[in-house]
């Protein structure tokens, strides 16, 4: 019976695989013939849309078992699959290869940081809440922390923290799906993320864990094939090799010699010369304030007076209010905007950072710091995935302890498969703009230069300006923002626009998966843990699942309007993310397992512990909420407040469970039970 | 009587697999650790191209966290299934 239901889903995603490369062949052969790009955009996002409402439609449920856990019957492989999706999300996808072309190196963090992770899951967590067999991670905890009230406490702490560190997550992702939806249709930023929003809600709201399962499979072919099919291509362009993890090994040597060159480029060096200078500029005014201040208002009114007295052309005149109007109004504005003018020439006065090269830095000092927090991120990555509420519900899904271990197998494989390109695609990328694009005349860039420079004209993604006025553009010309890079990849390697509108479906498919995984995770910690263990556990199964849907329905309009507002300071903190679900959850859940010792007191004073050393360090370091950098333990960045989360919450849960009594047997029934095989 | 032999055996089980947990994570941390604190020392040598701290980094670790989790499920089968029959 199983082996045909793994057949059976084989053959659904086979043929729709199929389908899709149809889909592709037919857009393209359109293509040629002359479609405009805006449809294939819109033709994009409808299939796509459409494809993830049928797999909805067709798997809603009202069965609580389907709802919350998929009837616990997904195949090892497909469930690797949907976690895959579930995991890659839009910073993944879109930004991820971006960081790693600006960063080098040091940006391999993220990589390590994302996919090391998995073997915590695997071997500290998964197959434990797999034979616990219950349906959300709060059940774990209040079961195994039980107490006089079922473990009350316990369950509202760890549902506290799957909201908290959910919400900021599921808020980036809406984020993202408005954004490549408005780029990519021409559709305003807010209805861009309400269209997204629909898609989310006809595939979760009607099918719970079931129907989010089978719509993420699909979603993770579309991911796969969007990341892929350039890399594939640009690694047989410039590696003359097809298979880009390896291809890159032998552009990466070239890549250093280029570097170097550019590096010692008397034209590159002339350039950040002239940033030098504009630094300079601007260091001296920020010095000479507030009579720079009065000095270059007067200067910009005179000079529209005298483009109005030698009747200039209407154009200069609106070139000249505008620079009148942007004027800083007063002189603690203009204190912060030469400030931020001044770093900002003063970074891209710097030589460029040899890509391979581990924490480049001035002095070994330095370099020791860059190490030391790389080390310190890595860390809270890791930490931070084994402690996921949407991943870890995902252990809940499949037919079997074994399966579930081997699912983290396939999870980790699938997203090998994407994690393992993006250092590749980075490379080849950074080879192509390196070689092709340095060098070449301003008058022949190609056009999807102008095209990414002019979407979003407060933040280009991409700048170029001929600063030494050569005609020639020079490295340090050339501005990239990390999120263009896998959203252009397409038009760099020449690929016809259809490819580009993949690459958006890709990226939408990134964003909605994981969305979907954590509004189910929050909907299920408010309808399960709160609603039915808490409120009304004689609730009927039907009143469960309905309360559940109506509250997924709550949550993500909630979310889509905190996305709608463009909130600069939650999209910033979404990595933080990582160290609070760390800090919180993880000693609980791992102690639970590992430690018979472990008492209820000991995980409420751990999981208050952590959080709260990791909020106060976030707050105290972090610029953005308040803090101040010279506040810093041990050099280490706000980001990686994890670090001493976790030790902390482990070392509060460790002393408080030495001072209190043992737990009582009905726990340690419980802990021998998921520790013993499954028969 | 029974019981108690029921009780080793569970723990016998739960020691080896504790065993293969350690074991796993040690290698995990040294792969970890080791790629990323003396990837300035690594990165003089090279592996098909690659300066080996970048490759470890991009690549080499990644494949040993696979192999990692692949190794635990199959030797966690192994044991499962040597001790179900009897639990």
């Amino acid at each position: 019976m199983k082996r045909t239901f793994f057949q059976r889903l084989s053959r659904y995603y086979l043929l729709f695989t199929g389908g899709f490369g149809c889909f592709l062949l037919a857009l393209a052969m359109l293509e040629k013939e002359g479609m405009p790009r805006v449809w294939i955009g819109y033709l994009f996002m409808l299939a796509t849309i459409t494809l993830y409402a049928f797999i909805g439609l067709v798997s809603r449920t009202s069965n609580v078992a389907e709802y919350y856990v998929a009837g616990r019957r997904v195949p090892a492989l497909f469930n690797g699959m949907a976690t895959a999706a579930d995991w890659i999300s839009a910073a993944s996808f879109i930004s991820l290869a971006g960081t790693l072309y600006l960063h080098g190196f040091d940006g391999l963090a993220y990589i390590l940081g994302w996919t090391g992770g998995y073997c915590l899951v695997a071997l500290l967590i998964a197959p434990y809440l797999r034979k616990f067999s219950q349906y959300t991670i709060p059940d774990f905890l209040a079961a195994r922390y039980g107490g006089p009230h079922h473990g009350r406490i316990v369950r509202m702490m760890a549902v506290a923290a799957t909201i908290i560190v959910s919400f900021t997550y599921v808020v980036a992702q809406i984020y993202a799906v408005g954004l490549i939806a408005s780029r990519f249709t021409g559709v305003d930023f807010s209805v861009g993320i309400f269209l997204g929003l629909a898609s989310i809600l006809v595939c979760s709201f009607l099918g719970g864990m079931r129907a989010i399962t089978w719509t993420q499979v699909a979603q993770y072919i579309i991911i796969l094939i969007a990341f892929l099919m350039p890399a594939i291509w640009l690694s047989a362009k410039h590696g003359g090799n097809p298979v880009p993890q390896v291809a890159y090994g032998k552009l990466l040597p070239q890549l250093s010699a280029r570097e170097h060159a550019l590096q010692h480029d008397p034209k590159e060096q002339e350039v950040r010369r002239l940033y030098q200078q504009r630094a300079a500029g601007y260091a001296a005014k920020v010095e000479g304030l507030p009579g720079t201040w009065d000095a270059g208002r007067f200067d910009a009114q005179r000079q529209l007076d005298a483009v109005k007295q030698r009747n200039g052309t209407l154009l200069e005149i609106r070139q000249a209010e505008k620079t009148l109007l942007a004027y800083p109004k007063t002189v603690e504005e203009a204190a912060e905007a030469w400030e931020a003018a001044r770093r900002y020439y003063e970074q891209r006065a710097l030589p460029p950072v040899p890509h391979a090269e581990p924490f480049a830095a001035s002095s070994a000092q330095a370099s020791d710091i860059k190490r030391n927090n790389f080390l310190a991120l890595v860390f809270c990555l890791m930490v931070g995935t084994a402690a996921l509420p949407h991943i870890l519900m995902r252990a809940y899904t499949t037919p079997s302890v074994h399966e579930t271990r081997v699912s983290v197998f396939w999870t980790l494989f699938f997203v090998l498969l994407i994690y393992l390109t993006i250092p590749a695609l980075a490379v080849m990328v950074k080879y192509d703009v390196y070689t092709a694009m340095v060098g070449s005349k301003f008058s022949q860039l190609p056009t999807w230069v102008s095209y990414w420079a002019n979407v979003d004209r407060a933040h280009p993604l991409i700048s170029i300006a001929d600063i030494n006025r050569d005609g020639i553009v020079q490295l340090a010309e050339i501005a990239f923002d990390g999120d263009v890079l896998v959203l252009a990849t397409p038009e760099i390697a020449g690929l016809p626009y259809v490819i580009s509108g993949l690459v958006a479906a890709g990226g939408l498919a990134a964003a909605l998966s994981t969305a979907d995984g954590l509004l189910l995770a929050i909907s299920n910690a408010l309808s399960h843990d709160i609603y039915y263990q808490t409120v009304d556990p004689h609730a009927s199964t039907q009143k469960r699942v309905t309360i559940s849907k109506l509250l997924l329905l709550a949550v993500a309009f909630i979310a889509a309007y905190a996305a709608s507002t463009k909130p600069a300071d939650i999209l910033s903190l979404v990595s933080a993310a990582f160290s609070l679900a760390g800090s919180t959850l993880f000693p609980a859940l791992v102690l639970g397992v590992f430690w018979r010792r472990a008492t209820r007191q000991g995980a409420v004073a751990g999981m208050a512990i952590g959080f709260l050393v990791c909020v106060y360090y976030m707050l105290h370091t972090n610029p953005i909420l308040g803090g101040n950098a010279a506040g810093q333990w041990f050099q280490i960045a706000p980001v990686s407040a994890g670090v001493f989360g976790v030790p902390a919450g482990v070392l509060a849960m460790v002393i408080v469970s030495w001072l209190t009594p043992p737990p009582g047997k009905d726990v340690l029934a419980l802990i021998d039970h998921i520790r013993t095989p499954e028969a | 009587m029974n019981d108690t032999r029921l009780q080793a055996l569970r723990n016998e089980h739960w020691r080896q697999a504790r065993n293969l947990t350690a074991g796993l994570l040690l290698l995990w941390v040294a792969t970890v650790f080791g790629a990323v604190f003396f990837a300035r020392e690594l990165s003089g040598m090279t592996l098909f191209g690659w300066p080996l701290s970048f490759y470890l980094a991009a690549q080499g670790a990644l494949l040993v966290f696979l192999a990692i989790i692949g190794g635990y499920a199959w030797r966690m089968r192994v044991l499962d299934q040597r001790y179900r029959d009897q639990v």
